[in-house]
């Protein structure tokens, strides 16, 4: 029997003799409780219940990302004191969480990209002497002008920044 | 001729049941349960407090786990409980359930510490039971007191200063005592720091296991009936199968009490005080109205009863040794009350019983009513 009606009460407590179980007259079909129904309903509170403890408990451990992602979005970075920077030299920085780095080229040219390599995420490192950016991680080049992935494993470029140069500091922000 | 009988092909379940059964007899514990009864009498309802003393404890671990995640001891403390309060998301709520269930926690202990007290349940074979029980109810305080520090608000510091003081009352080796568990002769970061680490791994580390042997004791010995059920014949009582039957209204008591804690923690939620700044040069006066934690009321209370009656470092001593000579009396019971049958040791310990309760209720409500 696959649907058991259970509408009387039934007696848990058992005597050292026998079982006891006492079931009254069923109510009529349409209000009969099924087992099925009571074991779905049951299932169903049981999960509307976990899902309101797993709630809070998701976010409160996803706080931070979701704060990460909420946060300003960082879309200038000032540089100061950086218009200084030696021809032929690179100065590192931080672009809101993500690192970058700021090119004073031999030419004259300041070029600013980002310095996460599109490779698996390493941070690359500008070389004067060869005048390219290089990945220590697994040997990816990028163009040191503009951003191109050259050689090596990265299949993106890196991204340029916009950049303005003045006396008191050199100004990066989103292109 | 043979006729071969061909059992039913094994479902996947039944046949990582059995893999597992055969390297660590699931079965026989199986078969154990099957067979557990539980005695069903006036008194049954006691039998609930020692599961919802344990699913309470079980929260404890979880949010505590959970605030693990964003706490840093030390210097940064308040700070980081301020974090959790105000900007995590439900950090309040992870928090607020934390506190709130370590007092219900304590209070389902003394629930289930008291009736089994009055159902004699410590009487032979039960006695490391109690033994262990109490045990248990000391390291749960500890745990209480510990984790009061850990937020460094100005009632934690207070509450922490005053509380120490009762071990630095020891004569000759209590100054020691506190000034070890305090990491200097101040409360300071390295006190917030060394509770920290008892209240995360040390206390957990001897907790445990003594809980394990705890449980282990009910299941060999069963639960103890009271005086007046064991006066009838065995074939006269009553029980119920473990399982289904009790586990089920085992499970449903867990749940009213997670239903009562969520309640709690979110409709009333867990203060936090100001900041004990412990740079601060200029000396913080305690906060008016400072008082500890209602488990910890009674024998403040009882301290400062008595200094009223013996001022000084007397009157500090005495109530250290009166307070301890009633827990070790207590903790003896076992060996005190130890026949069957209704008798005058019996009785007497009742009695000390009600005395106990009475003596404990009264003085956390005074301390409450005088409260400044």
């Amino acid at each position: 029997m696959s649907d058991q009606i259970v509408t009387g009460e039934h007696i848990d407590l058992i005597d050292s003799e026998h079982l006891q179980r006492v079931v009254k007259e069923p109510l009529d079909p349409g209000e009969a409780l099924t087992r099925r129904f009571f074991l779905a309903a049951g299932g169903a509170a049981g999960l509307l219940y976990t899902a309101a403890l797993a709630y809070p408990i998701y976010r409160y451990l996803a706080s931070p990302e979701e704060m990460a992602l909420n946060g300003p979005a960082i879309t200038e970075v000032t540089l100061k004191d950086a218009q200084k920077l030696v021809a032929g030299s690179v100065v590192m920085f931080k672009f809101g969480t993500a690192p970058a780095m700021l090119i004073h080229h031999q030419d004259g040219r300041w070029i600013a990209l980002t310095a996460v390599c599109t490779h698996l995420g390493c941070t690359v490192q500008y070389e004067p002497q060869a005048d390219r950016i290089h990945c220590a991680c697994h040997g990816g080049v990028y163009n040191a002008y503009t951003g191109a992935n050259v050689s090596g494993p990265p299949p993106k470029p890196l991204k340029l920044f916009k950049v303005a140069v003045s006396e008191t500091g050199v100004v990066v922000s989103r292109s | 001729m043979t006729t071969e009988t061909i059992a039913a092909p094994k479902t996947a379940a039944a046949k990582i049941y059995d893999w597992v059964d055969e390297r660590l007899g699931l079965s026989e514990l199986a078969a154990f349960a099957r067979h557990k009864t539980v005695p069903v009498h006036s008194q049954s309802f006691w039998y609930y407090w020692g599961g919802i003393s344990l699913f309470l404890f079980l929260v404890q671990c979880f949010t505590g786990v959970l605030l693990l995640v964003y706490y840093r001891p030390g210097v940064e403390a308040f700070e980081s409980v301020r974090q959790i309060t105000f900007v995590m998301h439900f950090g309040w709520l992870i928090r607020s359930a934390h506190a709130w269930s370590a007092n219900l926690m304590i209070f389902a202990i003394l629930v289930h510490m008291f009736s089994v007290y009055f159902m004699k349940a410590y009487r032979k074979p039960r006695e490391l039971g109690w033994l262990s029980g109490m045990a248990l109810l000391g390291i749960a305080s500890v745990f209480g007191f510990s984790g009061y520090l850990l937020p460094m608000d100005e009632l934690s510091y207070f509450a922490t200063k005053v509380g120490l003081e009762i071990p630095a009352a020891i004569p000759s080796i209590g100054p020691a005592i506190a000034n070890m568990l305090r990491g200097g002769p101040e409360v300071s970061e390295f006190t917030v720091q060394r509770f920290f680490a008892l209240h995360v791994v040390v206390l957990p580390a001897l907790f445990l296991p003594l809980l394990g042997f705890h449980l282990w004791l009910v299941q060999r010995h069963g639960n103890a009936v009271p005086p007046s059920e064991e006066a009838k014949p065995t074939t006269e009582r009553k029980n119920m199968p473990f399982m289904p039957n009790f586990l089920r209204k085992d499970l449903a008591m867990w749940l009213i009490s997670l239903n009562v804690l969520a309640l709690l923690a979110s409709v009333f939620p867990w203060a936090l005080g100001k900041q004990f700044d412990l740079n601060s040069t200029t000396p913080v006066p305690a906060p008016a109205g400072i008082h500890p934690e209602w488990y910890f009321m009674s024998p403040f209370e009882m301290l400062k009863l008595l200094g009223n009656v013996l001022p000084g470092e007397s009157g500090e001593i005495a109530g250290i040794l009166l307070f301890s000579l009633g827990i070790a009396l207590w903790v003896l019971i076992p060996f005190y009350d130890i026949k069957k049958e209704s008798g005058q040791r019996a009785r007497a310990a009742h009695y000390f019983g009600l005395l106990a309760v009475f003596a404990l209720l009264a003085t956390t409500v005074i301390g409450y009513w005088t409260i400044r």
